[in-house]
């Protein structure tokens, strides 16, 4: 299959510098950790996403994430996209994040539109996982 | 590295081969007016006969390779071609004897698409489980046999996993039992001996691509003693004795005939080279944690090696791999959007075939290139499984399949 540009970029940087590109885990136990992982290894990718939040007026943005993910070069690419969307953001924004967003960011195919839908899960399910701790 | 090495390395000998130089040489001199570009089936003139012996002398070339009689090959585009006229010819000559035949699960999509035909003609099929190392047992095949089986089509070596059928045995149960017996070699020449003076096989297909020949030309042994007779899929002309009619390509035949007679006289050494790459390859390759071999190891062609790298995904690790060119039986390398069948098959969880990798290595594949190769995997593996989710929970010790996953 042919990847865009894009795609392969986002892979390859992730791949070779895996701490800039946010790599990494939180503990999940923390109050200020949200977690959020999606799909199943059946299926072929699993994202693992991890928001350390901070209290801001009312609400709480987005201080630094880390994450985890099996599966194809573009599942890895949409989540290292999403990832790079999320630092300052409010959760409120974050929920607002749609897959189409990364999808067009990284010009999947559109069979590889499930890798962007998975990365939005993923937000979803970690600030779902922070609010239930406060 | 001491030595320089050109990228990507091919590493998919499975899939195709490059033509052996001395192979385009011969292919070259029957195409332009200063060769030897006649029609073989003209009559009336000196370029058709010297076409004509050209294929002739390719054909029993092809015959001195599996030791057969040269009126035994009949040209076909491929091995493609080969497995469909050998199934539908047979289940269409003697569809009055019975409608049953029997196959495998792990055969090629050549000989399950033909069977798939068959059955919305009417036929029944029964596709046979392998064994966990990827070989058809002779229990399976004895179990299935019924009185109104004509056909049972297996393969030689399995093209995923390298695996080697018991021709032998197969074979003599469907000559006890009055079947014919199919078998697909197109990954076994070169590799495997084949001897059809003694084999009880009845119908071969071969490919001229996998064995350093040109694509786009095949043949199929046609037994003829005792005789087995078949119905033409292709009409027009009465070429191959009506088997297959269509002019016969003489640039393509002359240069299958000249890959199969090198095959003959460099298997020996070709099959040792290829052997020693592949421990070396092997013995290095398994000191990396969880990786699993599949198919079993004692019993196939060492020019494949079929490997799992478990909590990495295929596509991704192919990506990861981009100066190597191998086959993965990840869903999304192919458009099915399913794993490798063939894995499937053999009782892979979906997870292990999607890590799957199939390296195939060739004539022309050198040591520098495995050691290069293996420091890029090696480096690869250990880059994906930082970022799998899946070995950090191995290494956690948490047990996947008790993991409640929200799939999607």
């Amino acid at each position: 299959m042919a990847y865009s540009k894009k795609v392969i970029d986002k892979f390859e940087n992730t791949l070779n510098e895996p701490e800039k590109f946010n790599v990494g885990r939180f503990d999940p136990k923390e109050a200020n950790i949200g977690t959020g992982m999606v799909g199943a290894p059946a299926c072929g990718d699993v994202m693992k996403l991890q928001i350390k939040c901070e209290s801001k007026g009312n609400t709480h943005i987005i201080k630094d994430v880390k994450f985890k993910t099996y599966g194809c070069g573009s599942a890895i690419a949409s989540s290292s996209e999403l990832v790079d969307m999320l630092v300052g953001k409010t959760l409120e924004e974050a929920r607002q994040i749609k897959n189409i967003e990364i999808a067009e960011a990284l010009e999947l195919p559109s069979i590889k539109i499930h890798c962007s839908v998975l990365a939005e899960d993923s937000i979803q399910q970690a600030i779902d996982d922070f609010e239930q701790k406060q | 590295m001491s030595k320089t090495i050109d990228l990507p390395i091919y590493l998919d000998y499975a899939s195709t081969t490059p033509v052996d130089s001395r192979v385009a040489k011969k292919m070259i001199d029957h195409l332009t007016l200063d060769g030897n570009f006649g029609n073989p089936a003209s009559r009336s003139h000196k370029f058709g006969w010297k076409a004509e012996e050209s294929v002739e002398e390719a054909r029993s070339h092809i015959a001195n390779l599996v030791n057969c009689d040269p009126r035994e090959i009949v040209w076909t585009s491929g091995a493609t071609e080969a497995d469909n006229l050998a199934i539908k010819g047979i289940a269409n000559f003697y569809k009055s004897k019975g409608t049953h035949i029997i196959t495998s699960k792990i055969e090629h999509k050549a000989v399950l698409d033909p069977c798939r035909q068959l059955e919305r003609d009417g036929f029944e099929i029964t596709y046979l489980e392998p064994s966990d190392g990827g070989i058809i047992t002779l229990q399976s095949v004895r179990d299935a046999i019924r009185d109104d089986t004509i056909l049972i089509s297996i393969m030689h070596v399995n093209n995923e996993l390298g695996t080697i059928n018991d021709l032998e045995g197969i074979g003599s149960l469907a000559r006890k039992n009055g079947i014919f017996f199919h078998v697909d070699a197109a990954q076994s020449t070169g590799k495997v001996n084949i001897d059809l003076s003694s084999l009880p096989v009845d119908l071969m297909s071969f490919s001229a691509h996998k064995t350093y020949g040109p694509k786009g030309i095949g043949a199929l042994f046609v037994r003829r003693k005792p005789r087995v007779r078949i119905e033409a899929q292709i009409h027009g002309g009465g070429h191959e004795r009506g088997m297959r009619s269509g002019t016969l390509p003489t640039h393509q035949i002359v240069g299958m005939g000249e890959a199969f007679r090198l095959a003959k006289e460099e298997m020996d050494a070709d099959k040792e080279r290829i052997y020693s790459l592949h421990n070396r390859f092997y013995d290095s390759v398994s000191k990396i944690e969880e990786i699993y071999v599949n198919g079993d190891s004692k019993n196939k062609v060492s020019n494949i090696l079929n490997i799992s790298f478990a909590y990495v995904e295929g596509e991704s690790l192919i990506m990861a791999l981009k100066d190597i060119a191998v086959s993965s039986g990840s869903a999304c390398t192919s458009a099915s959007l399913e794993p490798s069948y063939v894995l499937r098959a053999i009782g892979r969880k979906d997870e292990l075939a999607s890590s799957s990798i199939r390296f195939s290595f060739g004539r022309f594949t050198t040591e520098e290139e495995v050691d290069y190769t293996l420091a890029l995997i090696n480096h690869a593996v250990e880059r994906l499984r930082e970022l799998s989710p899946l070995w950090e929970m191995y290494l956690d010790g948490i047990d996947l399949d008790s993991v409640e996953w929200q799939t999607h």
